[in-house]
């Protein structure tokens, strides 16, 4: 009888680990770099150990449970030391903990492996959202995009359907090689946050004015996602990674269009822009940015979001009304656009609204002026 | 036990409590407050039990259904501020007011007046930290561990409530401690050697002294905190030169001791139970000291592990995964001398000792996935993750919290005279099991999935382990509020309770009568061989 039960015990503790190793979403994943795998590997096994303990020390538990108990006449032994089985119970665990400190310390060894690397890229949390910055010192400049969640608030809320990636998904993925050794820098704008790629098996605190290194050499191509894993305010939930990772040469024609047109933008800080040029740009830029508040008219949704047709800024000052775009209004859900539009497309937009919706400043934006007010000029 | 009966009798000056409720106000009994202290925790208890229930109905579904995430962000952090501050802690110093002068044969705490004023902070500064709540800005949002700069430049106005509470909590505690360290070196009776004690007034007096450790460290990090919200000083600002994660190894320094604070007296309670119910001397007594004194001192080199990931050299990495894996070797030694006082025991099974056994078996989980954390590279992985919150929740709910609902079903006898009707502490003890179980083991398998801690929206394969974590948790919601009933029931119409309630119960408490009287030892008792454990 009691040792069906033991037997039964042991089986289903040995089912629950097995379950665990195989089943996917119950455990660790596997992951795509040789360091993810050997810190899944170290996790099994330090797991299993784990397991085994449990079922020894359980094991002799129950069996006293079971046995030595009054309502089966047990009387108790009057035995209450014995240095030899104490000294044995300081000593086997010391071996054991021995056993796993030692494939700890060569992943962790691995890991601080840092050096040799093909590429850079500087990630910055910021609440919400990351900012992912390739440093590249052959062309003398980087670029660098925000990646913001792309969930639509209407799945949040429960009024629509939520597909596959829900909360996982951004609107401008990090792209990176495969096959090359890419490192991270990560740091943070505001609060502290954490970068987490489960499937490169890393993870490292962004913490303002701290740059911390992390590594990855990704070996099969795909998209893979983590979240942000330090309690950083009220959207911390909302901040998901994902990066995807190309085929080189895939990644390398990327890069090269993306760098050129980082030239070509570079350039255009310095120029100076026509009205009509100045307007094409605006438009577009104004569907993307501001559209879903001040709408597309222009009318807004008084009172909360202001009409931009015939408003006093857009037809106020120039400078105010630039201030006001790169600042944002704080307490309202106008945001500081300054760190996510470049001069460029800060002064077309400003432009537009000022030549748009029969509003007529009869002035003009130009990068320059943009930079001038950054600086404090 | 008639002896002592006998020199109650020679005490003429012997009176009850003063009558009416200002006696709650200005008692100096250590009884009274070691009562006050019990439903005070109870009542935190209840009410951080609310905020948890409120974390789990919006986790029981992905989506945003009920409350808004800075909302969510306050239930977290009050939820386990007031857990941690609230409950374990005033559970513990109430239980070392009623039992430390009784099991060490004493008339009272040495500092009485002093016993008064560390309880009564406390309603004051839970009633602070709780009306911050209300405040326009809200209350605490940035999770119970206060990270700096969320906890400071990013923080609501209320911020400056939440860093007077605390002040005032640890003030509490650091006198509760003085008095339980002066209590027990000054007023043990004649005979109780130091190697004589009770398990559970050797594991308070270490916890004492780790309490007076760390509570001053935590008072200084808010301090700091202060002074970098409202005189402009730059301690945790990296803009002004500071270092955030300086905050973090201050915080922690204090923050790991605190967890074993919650943990060793439960350590003490267990060693109690035990041996009573399995009617066997506890085993290894000596070396059950030995391993809680190490494990305080373990305690002060570890605190690292909780900050893996903030970016250390290697050297300090391995330092602290080194440190804090040794901690499992003093921790199973309890676990093996725990199990050994069992075997060949003579066992029975009431509801203290369900509790405790309980405690042995889930601690003892809680303790190898925090095995699992300390080694660092599987610790990327899991930090800050579903995983660590199941650990933590192991070592606390089945751990510290089942062995101060033991306490409670153990002494109860003894502290109102009447005995708690077993079957319905059964079906309380069933009820906690299985919620406590479902609540928080699927919790390793969504961390290990990848689900971030402190979410209030999550991805959609995490969805069945939450939703079954939810349902566990209104189990383990409603069998607390079953247990106030028991109480409730045992106070008003227990049956009556021997002076020595338990066959196997030994220790001086035990020679009193149940209920004990209001003035208890006021002359020393004999110390007995027969009544001491090691
Ligand atoms: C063998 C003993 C133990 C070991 C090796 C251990 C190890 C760890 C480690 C490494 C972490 C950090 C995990 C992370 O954040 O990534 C952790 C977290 C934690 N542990 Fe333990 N632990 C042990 C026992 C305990 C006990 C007895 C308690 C309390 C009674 C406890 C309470 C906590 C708490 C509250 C946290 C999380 C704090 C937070 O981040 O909010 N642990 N433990
Ligand atoms: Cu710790």
């Amino acid at each position: 009888m009691k040792k069906q039960i033991l037997q039964t015990l042991a089986g289903a503790l040995a089912f629950l680990a097995s379950g665990v190793a195989l089943a996917d979403e119950l455990n660790m994943r596997v992951g795509v770099t040789d360091i993810s795998r050997q810190v899944y590997d170290l996790h099994m096994t330090i797991f299993y150990i784990c397991v085994a303990i449990g079922v020894v020390v359980f094991g002799v538990l129950f069996w006293s449970v079971f046995r030595h108990r009054k309502s089966l006449g047990a009387v108790p032994a009057t035995f209450h030391e014995s240095t030899k089985m104490e000294l044995a119970w300081t000593i086997v665990p010391t071996l054991i903990l021995i056993v796993m400190a030692v494939p700890a310390t060569k992943v962790l060894v691995a890991m601080y492996d840092t050096g040799g690397e093909d590429m850079n890229i500087e990630v910055r949390g910021y609440q919400w959202k990351w900012q992912y910055k390739y440093l590249d010192e052959d062309y003398n400049n980087s670029f660098s995009f925000f990646s913001n969640l792309a969930t639509p608030k209407a799945q949040i809320v429960n009024r629509s359907a939520k597909t596959e990636n829900y909360l996982l998904e951004v609107d401008e993925h990090l792209r990176i090689p495969i096959n090359r050794k890419v490192r991270f820098l990560v740091t943070s704008e505001d609060v502290i946050h954490a970068w987490w790629v489960p499937d490169f098996g890393i993870k490292r605190d962004a913490v303002p004015g701290m740059l911390n290194e992390l590594w990855a050499i990704v070996e099969t191509p795909g998209i893979y996602r983590g979240q942000c894993t330090e309690l950083c305010g009220k959207d911390h939930g909302f901040m998901p990674i994902v990066v995807e990772a190309m085929p080189e040469a895939e990644f390398d024609a990327w890069y090269a269009t993306k760098v050129s047109s980082e030239v070509v933008r570079q350039e255009s800080m310095t120029k100076t822009f026509t009205h009509d040029e100045l307007m094409v740009q605006g438009e577009g830029i104004y569907g993307t940015y501001c559209s879903s508040c001040h709408m597309a008219n222009g009318e807004g949704v008084p009172p909360v979001f202001p009409a931009i047709a015939g408003s006093a800024v857009a037809m106020g000052p120039r400078d105010d009304h630039l201030s006001l775009v790169i600042n944002g209004v704080s307490g309202s859900a106008m945001q500081a656009f300054g760190k996510q539009l470049d001069p460029v497309q800060l002064a077309s937009v400003v432009h537009y609204q000022r030549h748009a919706f029969g509003n007529d400043a009869g002035d003009i934006s130009q990068p320059q002026d943009v930079i001038n007010l950054s600086n404090g000029q | 036990m008639s002896e002592v009966i006998h020199a109650d009798h020679h005490d003429d000056h012997a009176h009850g409590p003063a009558k009416g409720l200002l006696r709650w106000l200005y008692t100096t009994n250590h009884k009274d407050i070691g009562t006050l202290y019990l439903w005070f925790s109870f009542t935190m208890f209840l009410i951080g039990g609310v905020m948890a229930l409120v974390i789990r109905t919006e986790l029981f579904q992905p989506g945003l259904q009920f409350i808004e995430p800075e909302f969510f962000n306050q239930m977290t952090t009050n939820h386990g501020l007031i857990m941690v501050f609230g409950a374990i802690m005033p559970a513990f110093v109430g239980l070392a007011n009623w039992l430390i002068p009784m099991q060490v044969g004493a008339p009272d705490m040495a500092l009485p007046r002093m016993n008064n004023l560390s309880f009564w902070i406390l309603p004051f500064a839970f009633s602070m930290m709780i009306s911050t709540l209300f405040m326009e800005g809200g209350g605490p949002n940035f999770g119970w561990t206060f990270y700096a700069p969320l906890s400071t430049t990013y923080a609501p106005d209320s911020v400056t409530y939440f860093i007077f509470a605390v002040h005032l909590m640890g003030a509490s505690s650091i006198m509760g401690s003085i008095n339980i360290i002066a209590t027990i070196l000054n007023m043990r009776a004649p005979g109780m050697t130091l190697m004589k004690m009770p398990m559970f007034v050797w594991t308070w007096l270490i916890t004492a002294y780790l309490l007076i450790a760390v509570m001053p460290v935590l008072a200084g990090a808010v301090t700091m905190m202060l002074f970098d919200i409202h005189f402009n000083t730059s301690f945790f600002n990296a803009a002004g030169g500071g270092d955030p994660v300086m905050f973090q190894h201050i915080f922690w320094f204090f923050g790991h001791p605190e967890v074993y604070i919650m943990i060793l007296p439960a350590f003490g309670i267990v060693s109690h139970i035990i041996p009573t119910f399995a009617r066997k001397q506890l085993f290894g007594y000596t070396s059950m000291v030995y391993a809680v004194a190490s494990i305080a001192f373990l305690s002060f080199i570890v605190w690292a592990h909780h900050m893996f990931t903030v970016g250390m050299p290697l050297a300090g990495q391995l330092f602290f995964m080194y440190s804090t894996m040794l901690i499992a070797v003093p921790t199973g030694v309890k676990v093996f001398n725990w199990i050994s006082t069992m075997w060949r025991g003579s066992m029975t099974f009431e509801t203290p000792m369900l509790f405790a056994i309980a405690f042995v078996v889930l601690f003892t989980i809680g303790g190898l996935s925090g095995l699992m954390l300390a080694i660092t590279p599987a610790d990327y992985q899991y930090h800050d993750t579903y995983f660590v919150v199941a650990h933590f929740h192991y070592v606390l709910v089945p751990g510290a919290l089942f062995s101060i609902i033991a306490a409670v079903y153990f002494w109860i006898p003894k502290w109102t005279g009447k005995m708690y009707d077993e079957s319905l502490g059964k079906l309380h003890f069933w009820l906690s099991f299985i919620g406590v179980n479902v609540t928080f083991f699927p919790q390793h398998f969504s961390g290990l999935a990848g689900m971030p801690r402190r979410i209030p929206d999550y991805a959609l394969q995490f969805a069945d382990f939450n939703m079954i974590s939810s349902i566990g948790a209104f189990i383990f919601g409603f069998s607390q509020v079953f247990f106030l009933y028991v109480l409730i029931k045992t106070i008003r119409s227990g049956a009556p309770a021997a002076g020595r309630s338990w066959e196997g119960a030994k220790g001086l408490e035990w020679t009193l009568p149940s209920p004990a009287p209001y003035h208890s030892f006021t002359y020393p008792p004999e110390v007995k061989n027969e009544e001491v454990h090691g």
